[in-house]
């Protein structure tokens, strides 16, 4: 946690770093977008953080849709994911590896009941070293009332280049609905 | 581009007794999320539930995952009266952190993530949807059975972003 707290009630003691920063926000308009980026990216923080609500326009299925995210444009298969998920009914787990993106948690899309988005947190630790392979871990899901998934994921991008860009779209290409939020953070460190 | 620092307290419960419920309310919608961290210790085992906007209505659902050191396994909930923030069978202390991303928003349902550690006997993490369009300017907590004990400590945060 980033905020230190003690106190009562009676008499609170509040401390709060300057450490966790907004950096950029986009929010998809009407007629909806293909794909969101985040560039151009400073590396003047330790780890960042995306927060988003989500839904694509997968126009089929009642299981939503998964989002694709790459780094600094890479298209090459260089990315692995690991995830447990829930879907109501059962727990699973799977792994994805060589994969041309990574696989955050799945959010609503336009097959289920109107209004329904799902939300993501995701975790870029050490973005900016140039030493290291890049680290991810993401909660995140959906539920619609009857239907639903929850998922922890770790991705890894094996490549030790910083990361400067961020690109999300949907799984199914097809595209992000109007009123999707995507939320890039910078958290530093001493 | 940067908005500067966020990531702050908005209000502190330390409860000095037990008592039934604990609210959060006259929330402002000036952040853009929320984030609720909890240490809760209650009288019995229980859920933790939560309402929100003070609405009662079968306007919650939620699917869950949830671990106890044996198997992993998976339910879910439909046209409840109240969101769900974790269960434990213990008494022992319960660590929950939940995220209401978008709160003011006044054009989507609203999802809700929870992490939950009841450490003394189970991990879970669930994924809530109240079913409202509404901004959300109140949170009631409560256990479906017994009271939230002394020494429970409940913090909001709120984020702002660019």
């Amino acid at each position: 946690l980033l905020n230190i707290i003690a106190g009562t009630l009676s008499s609170p003691v509040v401390i709060v770093p300057s450490s966790y920063e907004s950096i950029a926000t986009v929010t998809v308009g009407s007629g909806g977008s293909s794909s969101i980026d985040f560039t151009s990216i400073p590396a003047t923080y330790t780890h960042l953080q995306i927060r988003l609500l989500a839904r694509t326009t997968h126009p089929s299925g009642t299981d939503g849709d998964y989002l694709d995210m790459q780094f600094n444009s890479d298209t090459g298969a260089n990315y692995a994911t690991h995830q447990i998920s829930a879907n109501g009914s059962s727990a699973s787990a799977a792994a994805f590896t060589s994969q041309t993106s990574m696989y955050p948690s799945r959010v609503g899309s336009t097959g289920l009941a109107a209004n329904i988005f799902g939300c993501i947190i995701i975790d870029i630790l050490d973005y900016s070293s140039t030493t290291k392979y890049k680290t991810v871990r993401q909660l995140g899901g959906y539920d619609a009332n009857g239907s639903g998934l929850l998922r922890f994921a770790s991705c890894l991008w094996t490549n030790t280049n910083a990361v400067t860009s961020i690109n999300l779209q949907a799984g199914s290409g097809t595209g992000l609905e109007q009123y999707s939020t995507f939320a890039l953070y910078g958290i530093k460190g001493v | 581009m940067a908005a500067g620092s966020t990531y702050t307290p908005i209000a502190t419960t330390t409860l000095g007794s037990a008592q039934a419920d604990i609210t959060f309310s006259s929330i402002t919608g000036s952040y853009t999320d929320l984030i609720i961290v909890a240490n809760i210790i209650r009288t019995s085992g229980s859920d933790l539930e939560f309402q929100l906007n003070g609405n009662t209505g079968s306007n919650y659902s939620t699917t869950f995952l949830f671990g106890d050191g044996s198997t992993a396994q998976s339910i879910n909930t439909t046209n409840a009266a109240a969101g769900n923030a974790g269960y434990s069978a213990s008494t022992n202390p319960m660590t929950m952190i939940m995220q209401l991303q978008n709160y003011s928003n006044a054009t989507t349902f609203k999802t809700i993530l929870v992490r939950n550690s009841p450490a003394a006997n189970a991990v879970s993490a669930l994924v809530n949807l109240y079913r409202s369009t509404s901004a959300i300017t109140s949170i009631k907590f409560y256990p479906t059975a017994g009271n939230l004990n002394t020494g429970s400590t409940f913090t909001l945060y709120g984020i702002a972003a660019a």
